[in-house]
């Protein structure tokens, strides 16, 4: 559908100061689709998002998109093919929805040039996307976190990138609107074919819209691939070092990871107990 | 706000900084023979140095209410005030911020950054410019009154949201209350002179200018201040864990926090009133201390007033050294030793906090 | 690039997003207008008001260099150089302030109260009363402490997360350090000397000359426009340093310019006149409140910061029977705004 950009990481290894977190990561981020990157708290799952999107220098290895190392593409350059909607992103006071979107036109101006008709067209087709035309002339503090993280998807979608990082995007949201959010970003995939890369917490939501999940622990992919082939008990007890139970999604087929704790199991002696 | 979760982690980790009884005994007894130093070096030094024998002679003389004859000795006993002063202050200061610092639970918590000074000097101010006040003594009830009321001002403007008083609007809340104050200071001075020359040894502070007759009005201050912050100890202990733990502990919050605010601003408001502003010995001292013996306020507040007293104590000695022929006073000292310790404050403790 | 199947009203909507922007930032042409207009009244009342009121006809003579009795001296030597030297330094702090506040997304931050003037100051201060040195000599070495104190502050608070809440903080401790030498130097100077006093206390315009106009007009010139022209990679800096970052800014050079700029503007301005309290500090959130939000303050920020010092000289010089300076009225006037401002940063919550 469009042209492809190629994403990928090659022996990357980074971190802050001195310690390091992510710790020798190669990953192929498959073209046109949708990629979920998963592990427990602290694992280094957003710090190689960050470091893909080159918010964070590594300290060997290499990011490199379409064969090029992305520390030597000039940087509003990189910005119109590769966006990145941060965890959390900071509205100025009182700014309007348009006005907001729009800030997502920045790589596409030039120093003296003025706003384009393409510059207005991007921010409506953006605004269409997300659902909140009719917000268009609203300031943004007056409205909900759905519909706040809607307008951030909105100028990361106005900066009409081929490639869109997000780092857990549904935080702060309740499962509503969670779904919500994954779906919006899933019709992007699906109409613009746009790469998406992206950090969830919720393990179940990110195999239902992955179609590749990687999962990361102590700075290392452990798996990569199709989440039904790859999401085992083994894996998901590796990863977040709890006992589970996987069964079939009964929505989508797709696996789905039951927790075991310590309490509320079903055992054979004590079967009358309600779980 | 992130800012809760900080502060859950920070709990947590209190407990286990705190050390064993040895390290306490050796702190105390490092910390006694510190004061005794600070206090040989003081009475030592300044325009004319002078030997171990002639402060012992100097002192004993004093003691024994005699003018002693020879000039090592009468400069010794020249010193002698201001040593004491040094020593009272900074104990008050140190321990002020100590418990400033435990009640607001935020590291930079200072009367300096608070704007306790400026207060101070407004109240002043307007006493001798609109009310001819000139004795020293009116003039330590106006500069209490104007701390009490101004750091009652500005921690509540600090307060005010989400997250209660983080360092930064803490920050902010003081220097900003402490400009605006500054310009009405100058504003009531500018047309009166002689308020002016009044005023002058208002702007930095240090304790050159000791007396026994305002030293002496402040005691009980300080006495009464000290006795409280110690029975509110334990109280702020439960308190570091946060409100809803200190009432589950069955701490009355409310009555702890309210003493223990009284005595810390009754206490650096007493000592700016005679010394003038003196910044950052209520904010370093604490720290030093707590690294020293955690973060049991039991210890930290008898220890922190003997850094306290240390440390301006030295810091007066040096300012007499480097200014010398005249002298540095021992709030300029401060504030340079002061400034670059906040820097590794606001370094060390986590600024997602803010 | 794809784009989605253009729908068949997608023009005329695009039209409706486009005038409601336009709209936006009608508002701000039109402050922008009004202020200029302000700034340019304000300018003549300084030159023609005094203990001499004299008509717009004798200043014309006076500026076309012809020799008007009485004019000529109180006109071109005293007024015009005190109200160019006040719009200059308003201009600057106006725009240095608004500058810092938004890069630093804390309307608290300006670079008065985050200890740059303070180094200024205190550089200034040293130079004039104890070195004795001249005006250009003590303008450079203002500039030169001015640009050391925001790198000391700016390298210190580096490293980690959330630069700007640490900055903020390591910037009033430095700020007071050097505020204590301001006031120990002018309590040590020989003969006490109010008016210099004031003038490194509070700011002053007494005793403006026309030495002072050229240094601190070419920096204005200069910088002025640098900071507008960097003015859209602020707006995306404003939006977090991640954002901006995956808009294609490149946060940390972006940063130092503006940095660099803003502070050499607050040096150029400190050094000419004192740190005028609070021009700084307020001329970004009233232009803001007048603006409307999302637009870029530097320019209209610029001109309500001289707005602010040319009003506050005339009130300082003839609403009361002293005449006060000019940071004394500017101070007294920015503290309830100021107090206003802390309340309603703190319930929003925002800082860092």
């Amino acid at each position: 559908m469009t042209a492809q950009h190629q994403l990928t990481a090659e022996a990357l290894v980074s971190g802050y100061g001195n310690r390091t977190i992510v710790d020798g990561v190669d990953l192929e981020l498959a073209a046109g689709r949708i990629t979920v990157i998963v592990g427990a708290n602290a694992c280094g799952k957003s710090t190689l998002l960050k470091t893909l999107a080159r918010l964070i220098k590594p300290t060997s290895g290499a990011v490199v998109l379409d064969g090029k190392l992305i520390s030597e593409l000039h940087t509003k350059q990189l910005a119109r093919t590769l966006g990145l909607l941060p965890q959390q992103p900071i509205a100025p006071e009182g700014i309007a929805v348009a006005d907001l979107v729009g800030r997502g036109r920045h790589p596409h101006q030039k120093l003296f040039q003025s706003w384009t008709t393409d510059d207005d067209r991007a921010v409506v087709e953006a605004l269409d996307a997300t659902g909140i035309a009719d917000l268009a002339d609203r300031s943004v503090d007056e409205l909900s976190g759905g519909q706040r993280q809607r307008v951030w998807i909105a100028m990361a979608l106005a900066q009409q990138t081929d490639i869109l990082l997000l780092d857990e995007p549904t935080t702060f949201l309740d499962i509503a609107h969670q779904v919500e959010v994954l779906d919006l970003l899933t019709d992007l995939n699906h109409r613009r074919g746009t790469t998406i890369v992206m950090v969830l917490h919720d393990v179940n939501l990110a195999i239902r819209y992955a179609d590749t999940i990687v999962a990361v622990k102590d700075g290392k992919v452990l798996a990569m691939g199709e989440p039904s082939e790859v999401v085992t008990c083994t894996l998901i007890e590796e990863v977040f070092g709890l006992p589970n139970s996987i069964t079939a999604d009964p929505v989508s087929g797709k696996p789905m990871v039951t927790p075991i704790g310590r309490h509320h199991v079903r055992l054979t002696q004590s079967a009358t107990h309600p779980s | 706000m992130t800012s809760v979760h900080t502060t859950v982690d920070d709990r947590r980790r209190a407990p286990a900084t705190s050390v064993g009884a040895r390290r306490r005994a050796l702190s105390i007894a490092g910390l006694i023979a510190g004061v005794i130093i600070a206090i040989l070096l003081s009475l030592a030094f300044g325009s004319r140095t002078v030997s171990m024998a002639e402060i012992i002679d100097g002192v004993t003389s004093w003691v024994q209410g005699q003018t002693p004859s020879h000039i090592g000795a009468i400069a010794v006993q020249a010193r002698i005030p201001r040593t004491v002063l040094a020593i009272m202050a900074g104990a008050a200061l140190a321990l002020s911020g100590a418990l400033m610092q435990a009640i607001t639970r935020n590291p930079i918590a200072d009367p300096g950054i608070l704007g306790v000074n400026t207060g101070a000097a407004l109240a002043v101010v307007c006493g001798i410019a609109f009310f001819g006040i000139t004795s020293p003594y009116e003039y330590l009830w106006l500069a209490l009154g104007g701390a009490i009321l101004t750091s009652i001002f500005v921690y509540n403007v600090g307060s005010v949201g989400p997250g209660g008083s983080t360092p930064i609007k803490l920050a902010l809340a003081g220097a900003a209350t402490t400009a605006a104050l500054g310009s009405l200071v100058s504003a009531v001075l500018l047309p009166r002179t002689a308020a002016m020359d009044t005023f002058r040894f208002w702007q930095i502070g240090g304790v050159g200018g000791a007396d026994w007759g305002t030293m002496a009005v402040i005691a009980p201050l300080l006495v009464a201040g000290t006795l409280v912050a110690f029975i509110c100890a334990p109280g702020l202990n439960a308190l570091a864990l946060g409100d809803d733990v200190a009432v589950g502990l069955g701490v009355r919050i409310g009555r702890t926090r309210l003493l223990a605010a009284v005595a810390g601003v009754v206490l650096c408001a007493a000592v700016t009133a005679v010394a003038g502003p003196i910044a950052f010995v209520g904010l370093m001292v604490p720290h030093v201390v707590r690294m020293l013996v955690g973060p049991d306020q039991r210890w930290m507040m008898p220890l922190s007033a003997l850094g306290g007293a240390i440390l301006l104590t030295l810091a007066d000695t040096i300012g007499r050294l480097i200014g010398y022929p005249g002298e540095t006073e021992a709030g300029i000292v401060t504030a340079f030793v002061g400034a670059p310790v906040l820097v590794i404050i606001a370094r060390r403790s986590r600024m997602r906090a803010l | 690039m794809t784009t989605l199947p253009a729908t068949p009203d997608i023009a005329a909507r695009t039209a409706l997003v486009r005038a409601g922007r336009i709209r936006r930032s009608r508002r701000r042409v039109l402050v922008m207008v009004v202020l200029a207009v302000a700034v340019l009244a304000l300018l003549s009342a300084v030159i023609m008001i005094g203990n001499t009121i004299y008509p717009v006809s004798d200043v014309l003579a006076v500026i076309r260099g012809e020799s008007v009795p009485g004019a000529s001296f109180t006109v071109g030597t005293l007024r015009i150089p005190r109200a160019l030297v006040g719009a200059l330094a308003g201009l600057a702090f106006g725009a240095a302030g608004t500058t810092f506040q938004t890069m630093l997304r804390n309307p608290l931050a300006s670079p008065d109260v985050i200890g740059i003037s303070a180094g200024a100051s205190a550089a200034a201060v040293v130079c004039l009363v104890v070195l004795r040195w001249s005006g250009t000599a003590t303008m450079f070495a203002a500039l030169i402490a001015g640009v050391a104190t925001a790198a000391a502050i700016y390298f210190a608070a580096r490293g980690g997360e959330s630069t700007g809440g640490r900055l903020i903080l390591i910037g009033i401790g430095i700020g007071a350090m050097l505020d204590s030498v301001v006031s120990y130097t002018i309590q040590r100077a020989a003969e006490w000397d109010v008016a210099v006093a004031m003038r490194w206390l509070t700011g002053s315009l007494n005793g403006s000359r026309w030495e002072d106009v050229l240094p601190l007009g070419i920096a204005v010139a200069v910088l002025l426009p640098a900071l507008a022209l960097l003015s859209r990679q602020l707006k995306a800096l404003e939006l977090g340093d991640a954002a901006a970052t995956s808009l294609g800014v490149r946060v940390d050079h972006v940063r130092i310019l503006l940095i660099l700029a803003a502070v050499a503007l607050t040096c150029f301005a400190t050094a000419t006149t004192g740190p005028i309290a609070f021009v700084a500090f307020l001329a970004g959130p009233i232009v803001s409140r007048l603006v409307g939000h999302g637009s870029s303050l530097t320019i209209p920020a610029a001109l309500m910061g001289a707005c602010l010092v040319l009003t506050s000289d005339l009130i300082g010089q003839f609403a009361f029977d002293t005449r006060f300076p000019v940071g004394v009225i500017t101070g007294i006037l920015g503290a309830p705004y100021l107090l206003f401002l802390l309340i309603r940063t703190s319930r929003r919550g925002g800082s860092s």
